[in-house]
């Protein structure tokens, strides 16, 4: 679709440098090579993306140094603006496409080329993607090169085909060998396009890697452990001291440390920004936060802007541990203050933050709460019961069942910033560290959407719903339901305010039992989330996300039981994040943009009120599709009080 | 706490605020929960600020509950220390026998503590991760000629030593310091619970009788003090039955 993004050209150049990496014939001679590679694509790419891509993408940027691109990518340079800048190149493409490919209808669904100049980015990633899969895939050398060959001119129909990077010629060979009875049972049962190779890198995404022996002789294989990540984040001081990488030790990162400082210092010695740039098929964003330069390198579906909130999301993390200030003074005495000291005990929860950002978190992306459902008689009286135990200090109060959001009760004049909220959810339910300790806990931080000059200091109790007697236990004895926990987070700007908001949880416990509340969370949590086929009766939609941008909240059915699998769920939220990518698309801005693959078909929908996106298997008919997400409108408006939580309780 | 506990427990019983300080990474909170919840976890993630926790000790004449401020041995919550060892009965400076500079962090704290803390507090140093330490008994005191070689070793894991022994603070050195300082001294594995449990009975044992008139104990005198007895005597009423004392 809008593969012709000026990335497009350097696709076959790449894509065969790369291929091997990534593929699962791991020849030594051809390893060894792509280890000398990568910095010279670096650094070519960097220059490629700045003199061109980045021109388009964004407007601030002045006009970056020439650099010479390199004369095997001259050919697709020169096509570039012809095919990102107007539709008429794009055309051709589609129809002598068509004829190769079997889904000539469904690239008609993806007439918008005017938004694939800013989305290049993810679209050459996409692209690169494809590019991988196609070498990979074809096991004969004649299907390589041909395929490859078409590379060039299949691209807008190749990423209009399928949004998951399938080559057409793959496919057709799949769908020959699976006729029988398995081509059925994928029909029902995947949304998605097997792709041996993403599953296996995937699987091995959250593995640690070796550590080095002391004589290096694994040196090799660590490099290619690390190299096989699929998201990577660094974090370095201006001065280039590292600061946190999420895969790999000091000594690992330390090179590439080195040459991503480089690559940035050279932008800012010459008063450019750099943004971003690709690299084969990986997609590097970076954006520098004062004394910070935070680097997001991916090779998933993400946009530029997605990779950029989840940078802003780890950065508020690095504040909420230091605060500003107090960041800016240490590095205001020595530019190469080394910032691990005192974030010292924090590298989980940045590890936190990035793995769910690459198990995919629908509450990223849409940077949104969820929330329990609850009846809004239920949640009225948690509400005021929440107000009636308010003690003096407290400014904001959050009750939390298993990561959804059960109550709020806050200032009139605060609200709650998302970012915030994200961190504290992070901390609590994904890093563990502080559920694990048991006990109650008294923890300062600083919630830098709200205040990034100070701290405040939080009170955190868990609760058994599990267990409901021993509510006021000190000490959960054990921690085997964790699903059915349900948090009680009181927030105070008194640091000594520990027993004070201590008793407010005692009574507010004691309350929430007496008159049913905790029973009734305990019903919900259970619950879990409704099917798709709950919310609509027979609805051939598989799942949907569903943000209100007013209450900046979202809600979505159940992964079950279609995503069950960590894999299937990054495969939906690469789905997703395509779409969100488009939706989100400067300048334009499209209200609806339906999209079609060989195996699922999905709508994105944006209205002042909401943003809805969709999926469903490829059997199902666009109106059909339309008719489902109206379905789903209509259910959420009726269900509105129940799904959200609409101003809570404020004081 | 006292007056509810006093038909289950005719033993009286005093409530005794107990702060555990040291370095980052020597096993604070794996001390207590080996002594609260006779459990442990192979790589605890850090904790962060401070978390709170209670257990009760049963001796022969009375019954101590233990109100436990299991701080973050983190640089940057230093500066919060002051608010939970303020008042504090009781204090367990905790040091990894496997890292020399742990041990120099403790004595900062007790430093600390005998100069800011309540006059009478008790302190006990605590050398943690015995079980790294090889099994041979003398290991430990026969070392005596490596203390000054051993910080400069620090870095390596295994050292020459051999025998898979990463000590590296003999015990006598540790031990002369604790004396010097009067202080209680142990050593300890939280993983294997080797010796835990002693470290509370003896501080328990250790706290002077005067200090225990009632479930207020000397401390309290502040706000965090004085809320803290109200609750804790409201939910250990409570809990009284369901748990049966602790390991000691």
């Amino acid at each position: 679709m809008e593969g012709t993004g000026n990335a497009d050209p350097q696709t076959p150049g790449t894509s065969l440098e790369n291929a091997p990496t990534s593929s699962t014939q791991k020849n030594d001679k051809v390893e060894q090579q792509d280890f000398i590679n990568p910095t010279i694509n670096i650094i070519q790419s960097a220059s490629r993306r700045t003199s061109t891509s980045g021109v388009s993408s964004i407007s601030r940027e002045e006009t970056p140094p020439p650099l010479p691109p390199r004369p095997k990518n001259l050919a697709f340079f020169d096509s570039r603006p012809s095919s990102s800048h107007s539709l008429a190149p794009t055309r051709p493409q589609l129809v002598s496409k068509a004829t190769t490919q079997l889904s000539y209808t469904d690239t008609q669904s993806y007439n918008d080329e005017s938004r694939e100049e800013s989305l290049s980015s993810g679209a050459s990633r996409r692209k690169n993607y494809f590019g991988l899969n196609v070498s990979r895939n074809a096991s004969d050398a004649e299907d390589n090169v041909s395929v490859r060959s078409f590379a060039p001119t299949i691209e807008v129909g190749g990423d209009a085909e399928s949004i998951l990077g399938e080559v057409i010629g793959d496919h057709e060979k799949s769908l020959l060998t699976s006729l029988g009875n398995r081509f059925e049972d994928k029909e029902s049962e995947s949304l998605f396009p097997p792709d041996p190779e993403f599953e296996e890198t995937f699987k091995q995404e959250f593995d640690e890697i070796e550590e080095m022996k002391a004589d290096g002789s694994n040196e090799e294989s660590v490099m290619l452990q690390w190299r096989a990540k699929l998201k990577h984040f660094l974090i370095l001081s201006s001065a280039g001291k590292p600061i946190y990488s999420r895969h790999g030790n000091d000594q690992l990162i330390t090179n590439y440390i080195g040459v991503v400082q480089a690559i940035i210092s050279f932008y800012q010695g010459a008063n450019d920004v750099l943004r971003g740039f690709t690299a084969g098929d990986v997609r590097f964003v970076v954006i520098s936060q004062g004394p910070l330069n935070l680097v997001a390198i991916t090779r998933l579906t993400e946009s530029d802007a997605q990779l950029r909130a989840q940078l802003d999301a780890l950065y508020m993390q690095i504040l909420s541990t230091l605060t500003l200030p107090s960041m800016e003074r240490m590095f205001a005495t020595r530019a190469s203050y080394d910032l691990r000291r005192p974030l010292q005990g924090t590298e989980t929860l940045l590890s936190a933050l990035a793995d769910g950002f690459t198990r995919g978190s629908p509450s990223t992306l849409l940077s949104a709460l969820e929330c329990l459902k609850l009846r809004k008689s239920h949640r009225h009286v948690i509400n005021s019961t929440f107000l009636k135990t308010r003690s003096e200090s407290l400014l904001y109060g959050l009750i939390v069942a298993s990561g959804k959001l059960v109550s709020v009760v806050r200032p009139k004049k605060h609200s709650l910033h998302p970012g915030d909220l994200h961190l504290i959810f992070n901390m609590l339910f994904e890093a563990g560290s502080v559920k694990a300790g048991g006990g109650e806990n008294w923890i300062p931080l600083c919630l830098p959407g709200f205040n990034n000059t100070g701290f405040l200091y939080m009170y955190v109790s868990f609760l058994n719903l599990e267990h409901p007697t021993e509510q006021v236990q000190e000490r959960p004895v054990s921690k085997e339901g964790e699903g059915d926990e349900v948090a009680i987070l009181l927030i105070s700007a008194n640091k000594e305010g520990f027993f004070e908001l201590r008793g407010m949880r005692d009574d507010l416990v004691e309350q929430l039992q007496k008159n049913g509340s905790i029973d009734l969370m305990r019903g919900a949590v259970r619950q879990g989330r409704p099917s798709c086929t709950d919310i609509v009766p027979g609805s051939p939609l598989r799942h949907f996300l569903y943000k209100s941008r007013g209450n900046v909240q979202f809600t979505m059915p159940s992964f079950d039981p279609y995503f069950q699998t960590a894999l299937d769920r990054r495969r939906l939220m690469n789905l997703y994040h395509h779409l969100h990518a488009h939706l989100h698309t400067k300048p334009t801005h499209l209200k609806i943009h339906h999209s079609t693959s060989t195996t699922n078909i999905s709508l994105a929908w944006t209205t002042p009120l909401f943003e809805l996106y969709c999926v469903a298997p490829a059997t199902t008919s666009r109106a059909a599709l339309a008719q489902a997400a109206n379905k789903v409108i209509q259910w959420v408006r009726k269900e509105e009080e129940r799904v959200f939580i609409i101003g809570g309780a404020v004081f | 706490m006292a007056d509810s506990g006093a038909q289950a427990q005719p033993k009286p019983s005093s409530s005794v605020k107990l702060v555990l300080l040291g370095e980052a990474a020597v096993g604070k909170s794996s001390l207590v929960m080996r002594f609260v919840n006779n459990d442990f976890q192979e790589n605890k993630e850090p904790t962060i600020g401070a978390a709170f926790l209670t257990q009760k000790c049963n001796l022969p004449t009375r019954t101590i509950k233990f109100e436990i401020w299991d701080t973050a041995g983190q640089e940057r919550f230093a500066s919060l220390a002051p608010m939970y060892y303020r008042n504090a009965q009781a204090a367990l400076v905790v040091y990894d026998i496997t890292k020399p500079s742990s041990l120099t962090k403790a004595q900062h704290w007790v430093a600390e503590l005998q100069r800011q803390a309540s006059p009478g507090i008790v302190i006990a140093l605590v050398g943690n991760k015995l079980d790294l330490a090889s099994s041979n008994p003398n290991s430990g005191s026969s070392d005596g000629d490596d203390a000054d070689a051993a910080p400069a070793a620090e870095g390596e894991e295994e050292g020459e030593e051999g025998e898979g022994d990463a000590r590296r603070v003999p015990t006598k050195t540790a031990k002369a310091y604790a004396d010097e300082e009067g202080l209680l001294f142990f050593e300890t594995s939280a993983k294997t619970g080797l010796n835990v449990a002693e470290v509370f009975t003896a501080i328990a044992n250790a706290i002077p009788e005067t200090s225990l008139k009632g479930p207020r104990g000397v401390g309290g005198q502040t706000s965090l003090g004085r809320q803290e007895d109200a609750r804790v005597n409201l939910v250990g009423g409570r809990t009284e039955g369901a748990k049966e004392g602790c390991a000691c």
